[in-house]
């Protein structure tokens, strides 16, 4: 078992060389270029392939193309970048492409900043681009985890056929922690739908194209059939002193991290909090909340964002059964001790204390 | 009994789609043929395009794959470079090469993708009903040129044979007529030499084949092929642009 220190992005990027990613096609930008750059070294003397495309939108095409021959493949970017990519998500969540795409997000909207961010999980976790779809979601919170999701991340790809995001702030992107370093993936599923010329069978088509209405629908309900399936076996959460707790956190990524220590720290204050950390922010952990909110006196998102984006997934589980709180600011990612001041306001008006 | 002739392997036999008179017919049969006789079916995957020839992938017998608007360059890019012993062709329109798949194109040619774009230009969108396109000529009365193409207000044609046979990249370019049989059999051997070139990895090739739209044109299949003689091709010069190694 190997440790080393290495970069969040670096860990993405080895994670899916371990993964067996044959391509990666991707266009600099910050604060997620460590990605490219590490792929840009790596590949041609792994045998795989690395393009600098013109642009996102040829490299998520290029991801589309890549993943039509079965290959794992992948692109990395950030805000901006992840914009410009969405026509290519819907084409490839229609076309039932398995890839990955990783969004080391920075502040916005417009060019924003290239500080931390979460304010892309609207545009994560609600599509994004156009059509009836979804992605599945994965928010890392250590370095350790951008090698591990990765890795997860390129197997519910195949698994679901489906494109996956790991979506991560810029801050982990950046973080330099040690990391065990996995075993590279050696079984691969079977993938008989691609294109990789004819020769033995009858030629393979894919296509988002279904233009009679019936064709349509069938097609739009088999999709449906799946994001069932991926909500029923892929959720994924943690908990941390939640039985309790009567002010219940929810973050996750790097906040979820900061949020355990504010737990503790108002613990120790006498406040009985607890953390929910969503891990899938698509298929979300809406039953974990609920549950929760039928025993806790309120919740609270605490995200790096300013307008408050996964409050209202929140706001969902909990179905008006307890108050729900924000804590959130863009462009930093706050200390546990700014977030226990802000949990014992938060309990001073609901009572708590 | 001799068989003279015969519909190719290559093709799947399926219906037609298009318009009386409109060329795609007459192309996708060309291609069709180069892949039998090159004998490459097997191996060739082909790309096709948003516009009227959306519905390609029914009727080439190869893996086909349905690209977005002009990203066919792109897809073609990342399956060459995993899978460089296959062939690779995208069939793609004026509006979906030349005008938003501007950028794939170009960057295509430049890297020297080693791919064959079959660019069927008749100076319009078609499956939309008859916009302008880039290719649209000066003059030339669209739906959304309804005074006639003015360079003042758009700007000129775009000749990307021209365009394109400059970057180093580009191996083959050339540009034909199916305009009648003569020109049919020289886009036939121009497409034959693309996916030889494609072949023999020297970079990207591309045969740019004028054709008709007597819908959205308002003409008959035999005026549209005369509007073809009289107007397209004098701004539109037949012959090869570039051979790499010529």
């Amino acid at each position: 078992m190997q440790r080393v220190l290495m970069k969040g992005n670096e860990a993405i990027a080895e994670g899916a060389i371990r993964a067996g990613c044959k391509g990666f096609f991707g266009y600099p930008i910050t604060p997620s270029s460590e990605i490219a750059e590490y792929m840009a070294r790596k590949m041609p003397a792994l045998g795989g392939v690395f393009v600098q495309a013109e642009s996102e939108l040829a490299a998520i095409n290029m991801v589309y193309g890549g993943a039509a021959t079965g290959s794992r493949v992948m692109t990395a970017s950030s805000g901006p970048g992840i914009s410009l990519k969405q026509e290519g998500i819907s084409f490839l969540a229609e076309g039932e492409l398995p890839c990955l795409i990783v969004d080391i997000c920075r502040g916005g909207p417009g060019l924003g900043g290239i500080q931390p961010s979460q304010a892309d999980y609207f545009q994560a976790t609600r599509g994004g681009g156009h059509g009836d779809y979804h992605i599945i979601v994965l928010a890392p919170s250590s370095a350790q985890e951008m090698m591990d999701f990765t890795m997860l991340g390129f197997e519910l790809a195949d698994k679901h056929r489906s494109p996956v995001m790991i979506m991560a702030e810029g801050t982990l992107g950046n973080l330099i922690e040690p990391v065990v370093l996995r075993d590279a993936v050696t079984e691969f599923v079977d993938k008989p739908w691609a294109i990789t010329g004819c020769r033995g069978r009858q030629p393979n088509i894919v296509n988002t194209l279904h233009m009679p209405v019936e064709l349509l629908q069938t097609r739009n309900q088999h999709l449906t059939k799946k994001y069932e399936a991926i909500r029923s076996e892929e959720i994924r959460s943690e908990e941390f002193m939640t039985e309790d707790a009567d002010l219940i956190l929810v973050a996750y990524g790097i906040m979820a991290r900061i949020a355990r220590k504010a737990v503790i720290n108002a613990r120790q204050l006498g406040l009985k909090t607890g953390l929910i950390r969503p891990i899938t922010l698509w298929p979300y952990p809406y039953e974990t909340l609920g549950r929760a909110a039928r025993h806790c006196k309120a919740m609270v998102s605490v995200e790096i964002s300013t307008v408050g984006q996964m409050i209202e997934d929140i706001r969902l589980a909990a179905e008006g059964k307890v108050p729900v709180h924000y804590i959130g600011e863009i462009g930093r990612t706050p200390n546990p001790e700014e977030i226990t001041q802000q949990l014992l306001a938060i309990a001073e008006r609901e009572g708590l204390r | 009994m001799k068989i003279i002739a015969k519909k190719p392997e290559s093709l799947t036999g399926a219906k037609y789609h298009y318009c009386p008179g409109c060329t795609h017919g007459i192309i996708h049969r060309l291609v069709a043929e180069v892949m039998d006789e090159l004998d490459i079916r097997e191996q060739t995957i082909g790309i096709c395009p948003v516009g009227c020839s959306v519905l390609a992938y029914d009727y080439f017998n190869c893996d086909m794959l349905e690209a977005a608007h002009g990203r066919a360059p792109a897809i073609a890019t990342a399956i060459k470079r995993l899978l460089p012993d296959r062939y690779l062709f995208t069939y793609q329109g004026d509006g979906d090469l030349a005008s938003i798949g501007m950028g794939e194109i170009v960057h295509a040619s430049m890297r020297g993708e080693k791919i064959t774009t079959i660019f069927v230009n008749n100076t319009l969108y078609g499956m939309t009903g008859g916009q302008m396109a880039p290719t649209t000529l000066l003059g030339q009365v669209t739906t959304t040129s309804p005074y006639g193409r003015k360079a003042e207000w758009e700007g000129y044609p775009a000749k990307m044979c021209e365009l394109l046979s400059i970057n180093e990249g580009a191996a083959y370019v050339c540009r034909t007529a199916v305009n009648n049989p003569a020109n049919i059999i020289k886009t036939k051997k121009a497409i034959k030499k693309a996916f030889q070139i494609q072949a023999e990895g020297l970079g990207f090739t591309m045969v740019e084949v004028l054709s008709t739209c007597p819908t959205n044109w308002g003409l008959s299949p035999t005026d549209a092929l005369k509007w073809m003689e009289e107007h397209m091709i004098p701004y539109y010069p037949l012959g090869e642009f570039k051979v790499k190694g010529e």
